[in-house]
């Protein structure tokens, strides 16, 4: 079976400096896969190139959907990306914060409505409908990733890992097939880290979803992921499972230096 | 008391189209953070659609009612389909540029369209017909307010409930205000932001040639001219309010519209636009954001 993301050798450049070099990954359906690294090492740049942000300057990214259709998505806008069903959060929370939070979810969902204009006017049956079936849908995603409780705050009032949450749910509703998570855990305390592990393999489970997660939290990546691909300097320095790359003496000089 | 009355219903009456203008002004600068100058000509490229279709209309025998309708509806169109065109002609392009590329091109393009408009048509004031028509029961009451005047902030307060609600609670709308607050987030969740910019100026459009067709019948003449100041004094209004806030400017336009008229009547109407932007000066200087604009602390 062919994997769902599929990147083959891409390189970015941002003038003399190559970001990223001839890199390597394929995401298999159902799998969640961590990239680790040091910081510099490329692996938001990859997240970028992936999602649209950036243009990779050469190489190639396909998604292969569970149909076993095959889309490339070099060149595409992030939007367009978006739709074929790649959802990423980032490093620092970007909620809309002047919108609450079923609103921010609400968001999310518009990618896959057929709303229009004329439709948002006259109020037309359909359009109506769909907008609640589209609440329903957002007040399920809420329940899903447990934060319904604050449905009608304001996204910039919540506690800091509803926050997190909050930018999960958002990307759950463009109804994605592979989630791309930019260090999720980041400043959570370890209760929190543990809820959201519990959170990413819930999501893996029950919705079939893919995951492919950067993170520094070591614990975390150890116990979640099925496979882990380590970068360095833009390039990739190994892969494999977590005992596999816990053991890879390449991966600790990365890490540690070379005396180690 | 009928004069004060009289003088409260002329500046209501102005306020809602500085209002009608306002909007275009600030929803195109909630999203894109640019002051689109060509604005005001949209409104005037309204008026001036509205006329024409009025005239040949007339000319065929078509009733006043049906003639307001028709003629409303195609300046809604062509407007739209004017600021729609402006916007992929003269902003999308220098969408990443520095601030002040977008804005010189703004002024550009109003200088342009208003040129276009002075060598189709004419630099003289051209008649327009009094389409909105006078209501018996308003007789009574003729010398303090007009049917027009009534009909005038009628239509617009209808149209801002319209945009509130679709701003609040249509899928659209919240789409807009998503890419108002990131635009880069918002494409990451699969909203097409282009097609989001194109719909605001549309909007904005659509509303301005609200405003010039209204504005044209009942003052009973327009020129090639006419975007220009008004667009000011939308602008004026816009910022008065907190440029960026809807409530804001429709706030900015009728406070600018009393003035104007409680200065005109009381005082003199050789200083109307000095008491306007008197106030303009006087709420920079005190609340540089205006009067409902956010503040631009940012938390550290």
């Amino acid at each position: 079976m062919k994997p769902i993301l599929e990147v083959n050798k891409i390189c970015m450049d941002f003038g003399g400096l190559r970001a990223l070099d001839q890199l390597d990954l394929e995401v298999k359906s159902g799998e969640i896969v961590a990239l680790i690294g040091p910081n510099g090492a490329g692996k938001t740049t990859f997240f970028n190139c992936v999602t649209g942000i950036y243009a990779p300057t050469s190489g190639n990214i396909f998604l292969h959907d569970m149909k076993g259709k095959s889309s490339s998505l070099n060149g595409l806008k992030p939007n367009k990306i978006t739709e074929k069903g790649l959802a990423r959060t980032f490093q620092n929370i970007r909620l809309f914060s002047e919108m609450t939070v079923l609103e921010n979810v609400m968001v999310g969902c518009h990618c896959r409505s057929t709303a229009s204009i004329l439709g948002a006017l006259f109020r037309n049956k359909k359009t109506v409908q769909e907008e609640e079936e589209i609440v329903r849908k957002s007040y399920g995603i809420l329940q899903k990733v447990g934060i319904s409780e604050y449905v009608n705050e304001m996204a910039k009032n919540l506690p800091y890992g509803a926050q997190r949450r909050l930018e999960i749910a958002r990307a759950l509703a463009t109804e994605p097939l592979l989630l791309l998570l930019d260090e999720p855990a980041a400043g959570m305390n370890p209760q929190e880290t543990k809820e959201l592990d519990e959170l990413i393999v819930r999501l893996r489970d029950n919705e079939g979803l893919s995951i492919l997660l950067i993170e520094h939290d070591m614990k975390l990546v150890m116990s979640l992921s099925d496979r882990i691909f380590v970068m360095d300097y833009g390039r990739k320095i190994a892969q494999g499972t977590p005992a596999e790359v816990r053991e890879n003496p390449v991966v600790i000089k990365a890490y540690l230096g070379d005396d180690s | 008391m009928e004069y004060f009355l009289e003088l409260f219903f002329s500046g209501l009456t102005r306020g809602s189209i500085y209002a009608l203008i306002a909007l275009g002004y600030t929803m195109v600068y909630g999203i894109i953070g640019l002051i689109n100058f060509a604005h005001g000509e949209i409104y005037m490229i309204g008026a001036f659609t509205a006329l024409i279709v009025a005239s040949v209309l007339t000319v065929l025998g078509f009733n006043q009612l049906a003639i307001l309708l028709c003629a409303g509806f195609a300046a809604v169109v062509y407007s739209s389909a004017y600021g729609y065109t402006v916007e992929k002609i003269a902003y999308k392009p220098l969408r990443n540029a520095p601030r002040l590329s977008p804005l010189i091109s703004a002024i550009g393009m109003s200088i342009f369209l208003q040129n276009y408009v002075l060598l189709a048509q004419t630099s003289d004031f051209m008649p327009f017909p009094a389409l909105i028509p006078e209501f018996e029961f308003m007789e009574p009451y003729a010398h303090i307010v007009g049917s027009s005047e009534l009909v005038i902030f009628l239509v617009t307060t209808l149209v801002m409930v319209l945009l509130t609600l679709l701003i609040k609670f249509s899928s659209i709308g919240k789409a807009m205000r998503a890419t108002a607050q990131d635009k880069k987030m918002a494409m990451l969740l699969g909203i097409d932001v282009n097609k989001i910019i194109s719909i605001t100026f549309v909007i904005g459009s659509a509303l301005a040639a609200i405003g010039g067709l209204l504005i044209a019948s009942h003052i009973g003449q327009i020129n090639f001219y006419i975007g220009f100041i008004a667009g000011i004094k939308a602008f004026t209004a816009a910022v008065l309010g907190g440029i960026g806030s809807i409530p804001g400017a429709v706030l900015g336009s009728f406070i600018l519209g009393w003035t104007e008229s409680f200065a005109t009547g009381y005082i003199s109407s050789d200083y109307e636009d000095v008491f306007a932007f008197s106030i303009l000066v006087l709420i920079l200087i005190f609340k540089p954001a205006g009067l409902l604009g956010r503040d631009k602390t940012k938390k550290v």
